[in-house]
């Protein structure tokens, strides 16, 4: 047998991933393992990769008829006392909101199909990796892919003039960090699904945030009891820090979206990756 | 090589597994061989370290797989009873990928799929998608999959279930191989004849407990006789009739729904004896004994319903 | 066995006599019945929700600019029941048909039994003409809570939401019985349904458009609906345009139907 061919086992709680799990007791995670399920999916992009690509025009036909074609009837918006020009407005809610939509098809109708269908875990957890590992390296490349489409939305933002400020740069994080997220918690919510049915509650809540989280017009919109709903919403702390960034409106505030939208993430790791052990370990 | 005492699996209130006791020696052929439900895909998810054990100590070369888990994996090879293949990947792609699961290199993995690939004769699908592959071919490419990380125990759970007669007699092929290469199987089957082609010891399951231990020959030695009479009556015949005729004609006489099972050392005579009571069965068959009259002795029932 | 498969599938009577189209059509509704409720839901919460967002939410801004010449929520209302419409009968038409040629096979199923291709068509586009009828109307009602049908001739609406629906539909049909898998069907999400939705008019008046893309909305079916809808919930309509109106929706549900049941014959044949 050749033994020199196989890696020992060893504790897999490494750099600032295990400060991070340590924090909230996440399942030991190996990021080398989670490494090889990315390799999987990129495999799998290169047979699909027009697809890929062509998800990257979904939202940029919302900028174009949304931030140009409604923005030219509504001209101005006020912002803290800014005064913004609706393109500049909408369009770092789209990107954000986007960032949602990518995490959360990725990690609910593509994990159940491979979960309840392709058997595509089954197959995977008879090797060395760990079902925290498998959870992690879906959620990498969910944020692989939405990074993509958030840096090159960003770049059609920018050419177009919807950059106001340098703070910009960090929209990009901030998009990984709202994938992150949404893909963490959607994840966890598809292993309690039972079937397609079930499918229509993910729509039922991603609609309305879409609609309603100030991606299209401010809070301000609201009479206060209603601001108070649309601000515990993920989907608000995601387009408001966005929103933050690209317009250059930075405060305090925006640690704020970053916490909210950090401890949901690791709550969703959390879960999905307790529940994938209990679901695929029987 | 697997080392179990009292290996339990409950789900809920249904005990699947009802405390086993299991060693596996290294290089041996080792058959689980039972009816489906007798608790067999449990025990081999449990010793694939897919499935914590409810009660009982398990070792598996030597290690806990509650402790080492992806240790005791990463020196497995597991052809789980449906196929899991990635059906987005070509074949070729399907064996890289799941060689990097085991943490190999990606020119080890080359190396060894092409050895595979050429070792289940699909060399020349390599590139294909995995669908339309025929469920033989599917097959192979499991079992080629199972091999990638040249494992030192090969877990097959009903490998050939399903496959038509000639893809089955090209996978125990391939099977026998890789023992005489020195690979520990252990096997799940339903198929007698499978269980008599591969395995040097096997036990017979039926309802979470083993009944039974030994090498087929031994078994059906044990169980059963040389040679077997199997009489066929017409359907609108009452069968448990003739089986009074013939009481007493040889040591035990089976009553099946559609035929009459004669045990006796000489098929022969024992059909000309029942000719001579007057019982004129509409066919009469006279073959081995096998590890399906071993189980219909042991449990009453048979193994494929 | 080799009888049925012998009689070539073209020698039955197109189209096939009612009774065994509404056999073709008690099928999808037998399968409607368990996910009815689902549909209802989405059904009323979708224009409520959109309505409520875009209608009065973002309305409120367009309505202070001033520049719509009208309010917004009148102008976006039919736009979007129109453009609903389109989006049911696209959905409809997509996976359930390829379903029934490859995965499911229940048209194979059903070509087993006395009734042909043109039945099976002609059953299961009856099925999402119903299909969009509950939608618009539905929609229709929500318009006039929010105030937003200020004429009777919105009733009208209805039928021609359903005309506009079916405009996709019979041509989807073709396209979804013509393709080999699932891939085409995100490119047609993305690259037709999606930018028809947001650039047909529905949003904002195709005249904002540059005028070689303005020119390209004039041709799309959806445009033609929105227009339509409009000048009917509104009482606006004259009749020489919505007339024209009818008539390019009608063109292409009928080259669509044409279409689909080619395609439907080829595949039914071939693999049946």
């Amino acid at each position: 047998m050749t033994a020199a061919t196989r890696e020992p086992s060893r504790p897999t709680r490494d750099g600032s991933a295990g400060l991070l799990a340590r924090v909230i007791a996440l399942p030991p995670i190996s990021p080398r393992r989670a490494g090889y399920l990315v390799e999987r999916t990129w495999l799998i992009t290169r047979h699909t990769w027009l697809i890929i690509v062509s998800g990257f025009f979904e939202p940029l036909f919302y900028l174009l008829s949304i931030g140009i074609g409604i923005g030219a009837l509504v001209g101005t918006v006020t912002v803290d006392g800014q005064l913004l020009d609706y393109t500049v407005f909408v369009a770092p809610g789209l990107l954000a909101s986007s960032a949602m939509n990518g995490a959360v098809y990725d990690s609910t109708f593509n994990i159940f199909f491979k979960l309840k269908y392709a058997k595509t875990y089954d197959a995977i957890l008879s090797t060395p990796m760990s079902a925290a590992d498998t959870a992690a390296g879906e959620i990498t490349w969910a944020l692989l892919r939405g990074m993509f489409y958030s840096a090159a939305f960003l770049l059609v933002m920018l050419a177009l003039g919807l950059v106001a400020s340098p703070w910009a740069l960090l929209a990009l994080p901030a998009c990984l960090l709202i994938g992150f997220a949404f893909a963490a918690v959607g994840m966890a919510a598809t292993t309690y699904m039972r079937g397609w049915q079930d499918f229509s509650f993910v729509n039922l809540a991603v609609m309305p945030m879409f609609l309603f989280a100030t991606t299209f017009y401010p809070l301000s919109t609201y009479p206060e009891p209603l601001q108070w709903v649309v601000a515990c919403t993920p989907l608000y702390h995601a387009v408001e820090l966005v929103r933050g960034l690209t317009i250059g409106l930075v405060d305090a505030s925006l640690v704020v979206h970053v916490a909210y939208l950090a401890v949901m993430g690791l709550l969703g790791l959390r879960v999905a990756a307790g529940r994938l052990e209990k679901l695929l370990l029987r | 090589m697997i080392h179990a005492r009292g290996l339990t699996k409950r789900f809920g209130e249904f005990t699947a597994v009802d405390g086993i006791d299991v060693d596996v020696l290294r290089g041996e052929a080792f058959g689980f061989l039972g009816p489906n439900g007798a608790g067999k895909s449990s025990t081999m998810r449990m010793i694939g370290c897919v499935s914590p054990p409810s009660a009982g100590t398990l070792r598996i070369l030597g290690m806990d797989p509650a402790a080492d888990g992806p240790a005791i994996r990463a020196r497995l090879g597991v052809v789980p009873q449906q196929d899991t293949l990635d059906l987005e990947l070509t074949v070729r792609e399907n064996l890289l990928i799941y060689g990097r699961y085991f943490g190999l290199s990606r020119a080890l993995v080359r190396e060894r799929a092409d050895e595979l690939l050429d070792f289940v004769q699909l060399t020349d699908r390599a590139k294909d998608k995995v669908e339309p592959l025929s469920g033989g071919m599917k097959r192979r490419l499991t079992i080629a999959r199972s091999l990638i990380n040249d494992p030192e125990i090969l877990l097959l759970d009903e490998p050939t279930t399903g496959l038509d007669p000639q893809a089955r007699h090209t996978l125990w092929d391939r099977l026998f191989r890789l023992k005489q290469r020195g690979v520990t199987l252990v096997l799940t089957t339903h198929y007698m004849d499978e269980a008599e082609q591969l395995c040097d010891r096997l036990v017979v399951m039926d309802k979470g407990r083993f009944v039974a231990e030994g090498s087929p020959r031994e078994l059906i030695a044990r169980y059963s006789t040389r040679e077997v009479l199997e009489l066929r009556f017409r359907a609108d015949e009452d069968i448990s009739v003739y089986g009074e005729k013939l009481a007493g004609l040889v040591e035990r006489i089976e009553v099946l729904p559609d035929r009459l099972l004669l045990y006796t050392d000489n098929g022969d005579r024992t059909t000309e004896e029942v000719h001579a009571r007057g019982v004129r069965p509409a066919g009469t068959l006279v073959r081995r004994s096998t590890l399906e009259d071993v189980f219909l002795r042991l449990t009453g029932r048979t193994l494929v319903d | 066995m080799t009888t049925t498969t012998a009689r070539p599938v073209q020698q039955r009577p197109a189209p096939g006599s009612v009774r065994r189209t509404a056999a073709a059509l008690e099928y999808w509704l037998v399968q409607y019945r368990t996910v009815w409720r689902g549909t209802v839901v989405s059904g009323v919460l979708t224009p409520v929700l959109f309505l409520t967002a875009m209608g009065v939410g973002l309305g409120a801004l367009v309505d202070d600019a001033g520049r719509l010449g009208g309010e917004y929520l009148l102008f976006l209302a039919p736009g979007l029941m129109a453009a609903t419409a389109m989006q049911t009968a696209e959905f409809e038409s997509t996976y359930p048909v390829m379903g029934g040629i490859k995965w499911i096979r229940t048209y194979h199923a059903m070509l087993a039994t006395p009734l042909g291709v043109a039945d099976i068509l002609l059953g299961h586009l009856l099925f999402v003409a119903l299909r969009v009828l509950s939608v618009a109307s539905i929609y229709l009602l929500v318009i006039a809570l929010f105030g937003a049908a200020p004429s009777w001739l919105a009733l009208a609406a209805v039928p021609a939401a359903l005309l506009t629906g079916m405009a996709f539909s019979a041509p989807i049909f073709a396209f979804s019985a013509g393709n080999e898998n699932d891939a085409g069907f995100a490119a047609l999400e993305r690259f037709v349904i999606v930018p028809l939705f947001l650039f047909s008019g529905t949003f904002f008046p195709v005249s904002q458009l540059p005028d070689a893309i303005e020119w390209v909305a004039y041709v799309t079916p959806l445009w033609h609906g929105v227009e339509l809808c409009r000048g009917l919930v509104l009482g606006t309509a004259e009749l020489g345009v919505s007339v024209a109106h009818v008539g390019y929706l009608t063109v292409c549900t009928v080259v669509g139907v044409a279409a689909a049941y080619e395609t439907f014959r080829r595949r039914l044949e071939k693999t049946g």
